[in-house]
């Protein structure tokens, strides 16, 4: 029963995959861009990035995505379903990456910092040529824990409309009514998503750790 | 030896003046002289001016809407309201607290079996911790809701939250409590084996007890993760604080509002938590410095 509803399902897993990629990208680009406002000299830059972190580990995402996919166009704020899902994960998982990327900074020895000042590198330069590629390097596995997370996140797009993989297998269940195998073979697809994040990472790890 | 580490220790500590700034990452920069000063000065206002622009934005886009009117605001000045949330937060609680027993009492069992030197035990520790780890916990919630009851497995409401936060948070727990008790130095196994004790005994009175200590503050911010995943029960139609703000914005259609208090409520209940684990890390660190100082006085 699986094969009769392959189309639908694959249309899902596809929904799934594109949220998946797009917010991944998102999040790494906006969590770094986070972190650096986060050790930077500027205080008022520094607050802002740690009130940011807070209020997106403190806050769950359902209540995120309600908001912004059910609330927001109360106020004029309207995108198509997608983009809004996209966006709310995008800006939750991106403070999950900087509390990574995070420790990745406070792992640089400050040797390499001092060494790169006493060289006249500016502020800027020692951010993106000593401690940003390292703190990155650090933190590849902690970071593929934060995808296989967000992974597990898109799911919750179901609850507010996107048919991704989750909301595709239950509607799937709902006409067959045979939930075991169903739910099972999604289980497996998101495991197999999960494991090929998890070797990413850790091919990734292998190709760039700096032994400590 | 308790002398002489300490000072060792005051010697690495970087020079008080990047100190001073009492901020971790002070060793990126010089104490700024009086051009990066300005330059500082120069940035903090312009980002001042960037974030008051966006919340400007933010504002007028809101008003232009009539969401900021006093009268969509003032609702929430009514005990009867918070009386409503207050219910849905207790809902969370209890929910919260159910799923925090069995899966720190399953995580330490999983950690354990994972940790075990018979293969069977420690394979089916290591399939249910990756298994759960893998598997989004609104796939378990649809299974509860929409495929069990087909086997004539229907279970209360507050079980159908909770079972599938239990699965996934017993195999966190369990990844926490296997880190901590890996983490431990070897001489402690080893002190207890010469002493006669099983391994058993070991784990029990020497190495569970030190690392349930060591992974404490992890722990904490596991549960406001937790309490974040009751967030569900919007899914299920239990009634913890995301549902009851549902059904309360449905009531008086003031959505904006009544998500954004919710929010609020979130961020202070879950802020208390993480801001309480923040605290236990550093007294911990403090903790495990002093016990280093004692392992090697012995």
């Amino acid at each position: 029963m699986l094969l009769d509803n392959l189309d639908p399902l694959l249309r899902a897993l596809g929904t799934t995959l594109v949220v998946l990629l797009v917010s991944a990208a998102g999040s790494l680009l906006l969590g770094i861009l986070v972190t650096v406002a986060r050790v930077s000299p500027v205080p008022v830059l520094r607050a802002a990035a740690f009130g940011y972190v807070q209020l997106f580990v403190n806050v769950p995402l359902l209540a995120l995505l309600l908001l912004a996919v059910f609330a927001l166009p109360d106020a004029g704020l309207v995108m198509p379903l997608t983009t809004t899902v996209i966006v709310v994960l995008v800006v939750y998982e991106a403070a999950y990456v900087a509390e990574a990327v995070r420790s990745g900074v406070n792992s640089v020895p400050p040797g390499q910092v001092e060494a790169a000042r006493a060289l006249g590198f500016t502020l800027t330069q020692v951010l993106r040529l000593v401690i940003v590629p390292q703190a990155l390097r650090t933190v590849v596995q902690p970071l593929g824990n934060v995808m296989i997370a967000l992974l597990m996140n898109t799911a919750l797009a179901a609850t507010v409309g996107v048919v991704e993989l989750t909301s595709a297998v239950n509607k799937v269940n709902l006409v067959e009514a045979q939930p075991i195998p169903i739910f099972a073979a999604a289980g497996l697809v998101y495991m197999a998503i999960a494991l090929a994040i998890g070797l990413a990472a850790g091919r990734i790890e292998k190709k760039v750790a700096i032994s400590r | 030896m308790s002398t002489a580490t300490p000072s060792a220790k005051a010697i690495a500590k970087p020079p008080a003046k990047a100190v001073r700034r009492s901020h971790s990452s002070s060793f990126l920069y010089d104490e700024p002289g009086p051009r990066a000063r300005r330059r500082i000065r120069l940035a903090s206002v312009l980002s001042v001016l960037a974030l008051l622009g966006l919340l400007a934005a933010a504002l007028a886009q809101f008003a232009s809407r009539g969401q900021l009117d006093a009268d969509r605001w003032t609702p929430f000045a009514q005990w009867a309201i918070w009386n409503y949330l207050i219910v849905g937060l207790w809902g969370t609680v209890k929910a919260a607290a159910v799923v925090a027993v069995i899966a720190s009492a399953a995580g330490v069992v999983l950690a354990l079996a994972r940790l075990s030197h018979q293969r069977p035990v420690r394979w089916v520790a290591t399939a249910w911790i990756e298994i759960a780890r893998t598997l989004p916990v609104l796939l378990l919630i649809y299974l509860m809701l929409f495929g069990l009851p087909a086997y004539g497995i229907n279970l209360p409401l507050l079980w159908k939250l909770a079972m599938p936060l239990a699965i996934a948070n017993s195999a966190v727990v369990a990844e926490i409590v296997r880190a901590g008790i890996l983490s431990l130095p070897r001489g402690q196994a080893e002190a207890g084996a010469s002493l006669g004790m099983t391994r058993w005994q070991v784990m029990r009175h020497v190495e569970l007890p030190q690392a349930l200590r060591t992974v404490t503050p992890s722990l904490v911010t596991q549960l406001v993760s937790l309490l974040k995943d009751t967030s569900l029960g919007y899914v299920v139609a239990y009634t913890e604080l995301l549902y009851r703000a549902q059904v309360l914005s449905a009531y008086n259609r003031l959505l904006i509002q009544t998500f954004l208090v919710v929010a609020l409520v979130y961020f202070v209940c879950n802020g208390s938590l993480s801001y309480l684990a923040s605290r236990l890390r550093v007294r911990a660190g403090h903790r495990s410095a002093a016990g280093e100082l004692e392992t090697t006085r012995g």
